[in-house]
């Protein structure tokens, strides 16, 4: 394993009203690996990404992202900026694509603090000047690669909100992508696919891992997917860290199996 | 066909009937007589009974022949013709602009039709600023009249105090109104759908009320009037030169008439229409036009793709409020006088209207709505009372008809097409 971490939580504590819904956790997540955040429901998975990528606040603690020019402290940014300067990318349970927009117009919206740079702030842009017809190419590019990638090439032209489900994830993700990150959170990428879509999906995310050289965070309950993809695996409950460890490690832990299948002794009397 | 279900249609009639009563006393029973001495109260009770009786038939036959009728409204013949025709919206586009170019030269274009097509070039105008704001940005604004507003008073004031003129101050008002889009803007940032919307309403009967009361500055309800008339590069539009000055007549050799003033406001107008039109085609293409839609779309994805919300929602309301500017300027020259009076509320729902009935985001939409929403009201001012009423049946039945508007169609702002297979 690398020495420095590509993310390190710590102490992290947020708190709704009296509800602890992640307390004191903390763990780290390494460059080029795939670290997998399972727990029962409602054990805080998504509250913890939420305050990674800046929609949460967290009351305590810490969250450094690893940059190659230093740390960055994620509590500290807004969102937006999380995802502009510290460059860490998102996907939502609940697929939020731009619905009446074409799939390519979503990744070029992806690409948007680039693209507005080149356009010197819509000015190039608004006077028709090379510079920005050039990046836009540049734009094109990119999102014609990432398209590729998901296989959704052929539907580029077609609005988002028109593509069936799974196609609709893997878009969510190729947009996510676009925005060149470092560390891509993904939330139940798997929730809803069938187990072919599922088995495409594991090929799409080792090769982000493998090609780009990018760590991915993943919330997921489908375990095929987190046995067979993830380096790492967190498992929370009721806000808390649990256990940690690689996947055949976690499959064998004492305490997540009580988490998962209730008290042993319990079922017993 | 379904049995006729008589006792059914006998009690939704008696309903009818008694609603529209009980509607139909304090709206029409009752009138305002002015005679010569006071006001007195006087009685109509046989329209009450006529209203009563219309509706209450009409809800029986409605009731009786329902099971024959379709389900639901049937859908306009050519349901969708953007995107049938991809290509007959640019053709359409093409035949507007001409047509309007040539429009004052027509045999039968007098000075009352320029002038009532000016009108609607002003409408036209607002929609498509407001179209930034609304049908690309997804903010919902009641209050866009501020903005024509301050763009009026903008140029009157300047004009009239400091003696600058209109083509200095059009800029000038454009400038302002986009910083009261900005003042307007931040304070409504969190905000959005319905909450805005009221916050909006606000902000607009805010603005229209400090005119109304500012005596000193804006002259309070008297409004400012001598307020002066757009020249061509110098040559002015009257009858006799001011001093220093030549008029258009003269210049050109021509006789004077009124109708060379007409025709210039109109063309000034259509002018900065067309600006605004392009200058919105060009937009949305552009990243920040992109971002606009994206925001509309979902908020919270944007922020995840480090999309400043702040940014991307204040300049829509800069950029639309900047155009509302520029036509409140030229409704100043048009009119040379202006008032509170002149930017009420009712201002803000037609041309939300406009943009709604158009199709959210549609250019050609918003004109062909302007059309409809302007233009016809103008032309059928012989119905007098009834005017408005006609205005808001027409409306119901459209958005019956074509909820999503006039032209719905969105198209991609950037597209693979062929290169896909690259």
């Amino acid at each position: 394993m690398s020495p420095t971490p590509l993310l390190q939580v710590e102490h992290v504590t947020m708190r709704f009203g009296g509800l602890f819904a992640v307390n004191d956790l903390s763990f780290t997540a390494r460059p080029r690996q795939i670290t997998a955040i399972i727990g029962p429901n409602g054990a805080g998975k998504t509250t913890l990404f939420n305050c990674i990528t800046g929609f949460y606040k967290p009351q305590v603690g810490r969250i450094t992202l690893h940059q190659d020019q230093g740390p960055v402290y994620l509590e500290r940014l807004d969102d937006f900026d999380i995802a502009k300067k510290a460059r860490v990318g998102r996907t939502f349970q609940n697929i939020r694509l731009f619905a009446r927009m074409s799939v390519l117009e979503n990744l070029i919206v992806a690409q948007h603090n680039a693209l507005m740079r080149a356009s010197v702030f819509s000015l190039a842009g608004l006077l028709g000047l090379a510079r920005y017809s050039k990046a836009e190419k540049l734009g094109t590019d990119k999102a014609r690669y990432w398209l590729n990638k998901v296989g959704l090439l052929h539907l580029a032209d077609e609005d988002a909100g028109s593509l069936p489900y799974g196609s609709q994830r893997r878009l969510e993700i190729a947009r996510a992508m676009c925005i060149d990150p470092l560390l891509l959170c993904l939330d139940e990428p798997a929730a809803g696919l069938n187990p072919r879509e599922s088995q495409e999906l594991n090929t799409l995310l080792t090769g982000i891992r493998d090609e780009h050289g990018i760590g991915l965070l993943l919330i997921e309950h489908d375990m095929s997917v987190v046995m067979g993809i993830s380096d790492w695996v967190v498992v929370l409950d009721y806000g808390r860290k649990i256990a940690a460890g690689n996947p055949a490690e976690i499959r064998a832990d004492e305490a997540v199996i009580r988490a998962y299948l209730g008290e042993p002794d319990e079922a017993e009397a | 066909m379904a049995a006729v279900n008589l006792p059914r249609a006998l009690r939704d009639g008696v309903l009818g009937a008694v609603v529209a009563a009980a509607l139909a006393l304090p709206m029409l029973g009752f009138r305002l007589v002015d005679s010569s001495q006071a006001l007195t109260l006087g009685f109509r009770f046989d329209w009450v009974l006529w209203a009563a009786l219309v509706v209450g038939i009409g809800r029986f036959l409605l009731s009786l022949s329902r099971d024959a009728l379709p389900g639901r409204l049937p859908a306009l013949a050519l349901p969708n013709w953007g995107e049938r025709f991809p290509k007959a919206r640019l053709y359409l586009g093409w035949g507007l602009a001409g047509f309007a170019i040539v429009l004052p030269f027509l045999p039968f274009a007098d000075r009352s039709l320029v002038d009532k097509a000016t009108l609607v070039l002003i409408y036209v105008m607002l929609g498509w600023g407001l179209n930034i704001v609304v049908g690309l940005a997804g903010l919902l604004d009641l209050g866009f009249v501020a903005f024509y507003a301050v763009g009026a008073y903008s140029y009157a004031l300047l004009a009239t105090k400091l003696d600058l003129s209109f083509w200095l101050c059009l800029p000038l008002a454009g400038l302002f109104a986009a910083g009261f889009g900005v003042a307007l803007g931040f304070p409504v940032l969190r905000l959005r759908g319905d909450y805005l919307a009221i916050v909006t309403l606000g902000f607009g009967e805010i603005v229209r009320v400090i005119l109304q009361n500012w005596q000193d500055f804006t002259n309070g309800p008297a409004g400012i009037s001598a307020i002066p008339r757009p020249t061509l590069f110098g040559l002015t539009f009257t009858a006799n030169a001011p001093a220093g000055k030549t008029t258009f007549a003269d210049y050109f050799g021509l006789e004077f008439s009124g109708d060379h003033r007409v025709i210039f406001l109109y063309f000034i107008i259509l002018a900065l229409a067309l600006f605004t039109n392009l200058f919105t085609l060009r937009i949305r293409r552009l990243p920040i036009g992109r971002a606009w839609e994206a925001l509309r779309e979902d908020e919270i994805a944007c922020r995840s793709l480090g999309l400043n919300p702040t940014t991307i929602k204040l300049s829509a309301f800069a950029t639309g409020a900047m155009f509302a500017g520029f036509a409140g300027s030229f409704f100043a020259t048009r009119q040379g006088f202006i008032s509170p009076e002149s930017f009420t509320f009712i201002e803000s729902a037609v041309i939300l209207a406009i943009v709604v009935l158009g199709g959210m985001g549609s250019q050609i939409g918003v004109v062909l709505a302007a059309l409809l929403l302007v233009g016809l009201p103008e032309w059928f001012r012989e119905l007098q009372q009834y005017r408005m009423l006609a205005f808001g049946g027409a409306m119901v039945l459209i958005m019956l008809w074509k909820p999503s508007g006039l032209l719905s169609h969105r198209a991609p702002t950037i597209r693979l097409g062929k290169e896909k297979a690259a």
